[in-house]
């Protein structure tokens, strides 16, 4: 199957019409995950040739695979879009079928796990992952050879790996990619994280919202334990190791590790304080490794390459917004914004201007265009008051209100507040009147002010990461874009 | 049993390890305000009044908030209770409380004898810098002896805590989400329609506010009684009964 089509069957080109090409062609076509530049799809490949099957404007996609090609526009490997990526994460996805286990094998899939099985030394594996630096991609930055550390010292027979797959920021599909492209590198992540810390039970918490990544990690589980790779003595050692998948009901806060573990357990998912922190105490009070889907996708690459080659690693990034060219992009980790969002991206639209961008969702804080030459890195954009976050990075341009942006996040906010502390609770449909208010034009210096304090109230007093990182997008805007705001005072003093 | 040594507001404790740091703060006599706690409860840290300033923990010297009701005391941690950061916090939760129901006091079973209402004396609200909400909330009147008016809950859980654990019925949880939550009744049915409940009154005893009340009871008559779950839990604990 080496030189066959593969045409993108992921959510992005499945919802322009992937799926209809397929019914309409005779030849042997491959369905595979992301491919990469989404806002070019339908996108198919050949070999190292990427295709875009998008027609023109004012005209409509195929009928047939066939014709659809024969208007099709390839996209050259030397485009900064595509030749700026370090694909470790998502080496595979785009080029193996995520239905068939044998093709992934093929690809090397679940090498890394037996050697590492072989090598029975689940120590070494940690001290690996801990000299390269590998940090949760799920937004915090958590250092993760730490975390397998201490979950792996916890006295006690019975642990469990947990994989974050909730994602659920607004513009966040990095996760998604990689479930729907490529799941078994995700497996063999889990098992690997499983074998060094000693757990024998692994669940996947996945967001209702995708239903083809979880169609297609119910197949690669079963594939994997008909081939041994999961389930009881794997690969012939001692080892077992089982996934289950949990789907999650619609909540944003369940992305929070100890809503999630309730939610697994079959409760209410709400948060709790911590300590005690999901290593010690976690599902059904098990010692818990909990880490995002990303995270252990970067496993497999790293053992393979090996800490030197592997370097800082890399960070992929779901790329939306007012770019040229948006869709996942995985870069080496430390590359400049601009790099991303001018270069690879192609900037804004003609005529238009980068006026921020986003990152981190509604935890996250807006990079202002002069600082677009800072370095995507954890510390970097920590110190810009934002945040890395999962990935989500949406890119606005001059025409966009800063307090407007404000508003829908706080507004995300609210909708998703679990509701069980007060400043979370009330405190964000507060600071979302104040906004609407000085969005109205009916605002004053006094609200302003108001605004500001019960954002830090707000950020300091409440229980878990939601609320405590939910008045983010306000603080940062008022940061970088006051003049937004004072602009609106302005227009509500002209109107009074 | 070994005991640690703590300050709070400069001044030096010494309580058994393991104790909170709002037990330990009573202990010395020092007030830390409370409205979800209710001793002989589980803690859940939802109102968060109890948020101190804690530092000198894990090798920590930068302060960090952190809710007294379910932080444990550890030797060498300094504690303060009662910074202008802390009172401002405090204050604009009470309001925050205050603007999400529908709190009139003049016509409230519970007035002069509500944890509400005296904690926002406690905190020195006399008006609130937020504006008022007035949320659409109704009166579940369907229970034989008791009444629970949702305007006047403030999602405190302790008569949810209560019935799961001490009376064991769990006929109260929470239901919908964020500023939507509200206290339901089995699963969403009008309260004298569960027959889980055992009419003991627990809930009603522990309601800090008058969200939940006797029907008999009219304007201020309504008096929480905390203390009858505690002597329960002693009781239980301790295996002696001496109310």
């Amino acid at each position: 199957m080496g030189d066959c089509l593969r045409l993108c069957t992921a959510a992005s080109c499945r919802s322009r019409g992937a799926l209809a090409l397929l019914e309409n062609s005779d030849r042997p076509v491959k369905q595979v995950g992301c491919l990469g530049p989404c806002s070019e799809g339908p996108l198919a490949a050949m070999g190292d040739q990427l295709l875009s099957l998008q027609p023109a404007e004012n005209e409509s996609l195929g009928p047939t695979l066939e014709a659809a090609l024969a208007k099709s526009r390839e996209i050259s490997a030397e485009e900064p879009f595509l030749k700026l990526q370090r694909r470790l994460v998502l080496a595979r996805c785009g080029v193996v079928d995520p239905g068939c286990i044998h093709d992934a094998l093929s690809q090397g899939a679940y090498q890394q796990l037996q050697a590492v099985l072989a090598a029975d030394d689940p120590s070494a594996v940690i001290e690996t992952v801990r000299r390269s630096g590998l940090r949760g991609r799920g937004g915090a930055g958590y250092p993760t050879g730490l975390k397998w550390a201490t979950v792996a010292a916890m006295p006690g027979a019975h642990k469990v790996v947990v994989c974050n797959a909730d994602e659920g920021d607004p513009g966040a599909f990095m996760d998604r990619t990689l479930m729907e492209g490529d799941p078994h590198t995700l497996l063999e992540g889990m098992a690997i994280a499983a074998f060094a810390v000693g757990a024998q039970q692994g669940y996947i918490y996945v967001r209702a919202e995708y239903p083809l990544a979880i169609e297609r990690l119910r197949t690669a589980i079963a594939a994997a334990e008909t081939h041994g790779w999961l389930g009881t003595a794997i690969s012939g050692s001692r080892i077992s190791f089982a996934i289950e998948l949990r789907v999650g009901a619609g909540a944003y806060v369940c992305g929070e590790e100890t809503a999630l573990i309730h939610s697994i357990e079959g409760r209410r998912g709400v948060p709790r304080p911590r300590p005690p922190y999901p290593a010690e105490h976690g599902v059904f009070g098990l010692p818990t490794l909990i880490n995002n889907v990303e995270t252990f996708g970067n496993i497999p690459a790293l053992l393979h390459l090996g800490v030197e080659a592997y370097g800082e690693g890399t960070k992929v990034f779901s790329l939306t917004g007012h770019v040229q060219r948006s869709g996942v992009l995985e870069v080496p980790m430390g590359t400049p914004l601009r790099t991303i969002v001018e270069t690879m991206s192609g900037g804004a639209p003609p005529g238009r201007s980068i006026k921020a961008v986003q990152t981190g969702g509604p935890s996250g804080g807006c990079v202002p265009a002069s600082a677009l030459d800072t370095p995507v890195d954890y510390d970097s954009l920590k110190a810009l008051g934002t945040i890395m976050g999962s990935g989500g990075m949406v890119v606005l341009d001059d025409t966009t209100n800063m307090v407007d942006l404000a508003a829908f996040f706080i507004a995300f906010s609210r909708e998703e507040s679990c509701g069980k502390c007060i400043p979370c609770r009330s405190g964000t449909v507060q600071l979302e009147m104040l906004l609407r208010k000085l969005l109205e034009r009916r605002g004053n210096a006094a609200d302003l002010s108001q605004l500001e304090s019960l954002c830090h109230t707000v950020a300091d007093a409440s229980l878990c990461g939601l609320g405590q990182s939910a008045p983010k997008p306000v603080l940062s805007t008022l940061r970088h874009f006051r003049s937004d705001y004072l602009e609106l005072l302005q227009l509500a003093e002209v109107a009074r | 049993m070994s005991v640690c040594t703590l300050r709070i507001n400069e001044r030096d404790v010494a309580v058994p390890t393991g104790t909170t740091l709002l037990e330990a703060a009573r202990q010395a006599s020092i007030p830390i305000p409370t409205l979800c706690f209710l001793e002989g409860l589980s803690a859940v840290a939802a109102c968060r009044l109890c948020l101190v300033e804690v530092s000198g923990a894990d090798g920590r010297e930068e302060p960090r908030l952190l809710a007294a009701c379910v932080t444990t005391a550890t030797e060498g941690m300094r504690v303060q209770t009662h910074t202008p950061r802390l009172q401002e916090i405090r204050r604009t939760v009470v309001e925050l409380l205050f603007t999400e129901g529908n709190h009139v006091c003049a016509i409230c079973v519970a007035n002069g004898h509500c944890e509400l209402q005296n904690m926002a004396v406690e905190v020195g609200m006399d008006h609130s810098r937020l504006p008022y909400r007035f949320p659409d909330r109704r009166v579940d009147l369907s229970h034989a002896q008791f009444g629970l008016d949702h305007n006047r809950c403030i999602l405190c859980t302790r008569c949810v805590r209560v019935c799961d654990e001490v009376e064991g019925a769990h006929v109260w949880d929470v239901g919908w989400r964020g500023e939507h939550c509200q206290i339901i009744s089995g699963l969403g049915e009008p309260w004298g329609a569960v027959e889980a409940c055992t009419h003991c009154g627990k809930c009603v005893d522990v309601c800090p506010t008058g969200a939940l009340f006797h029907k008999a009871d009219t304007n201020e008559e309504k008096h929480g009684h905390p203390e009858r779950l505690q002597a329960l839990v002693h009781a239980r604990t301790h295996q002696e009964w001496s109310p």
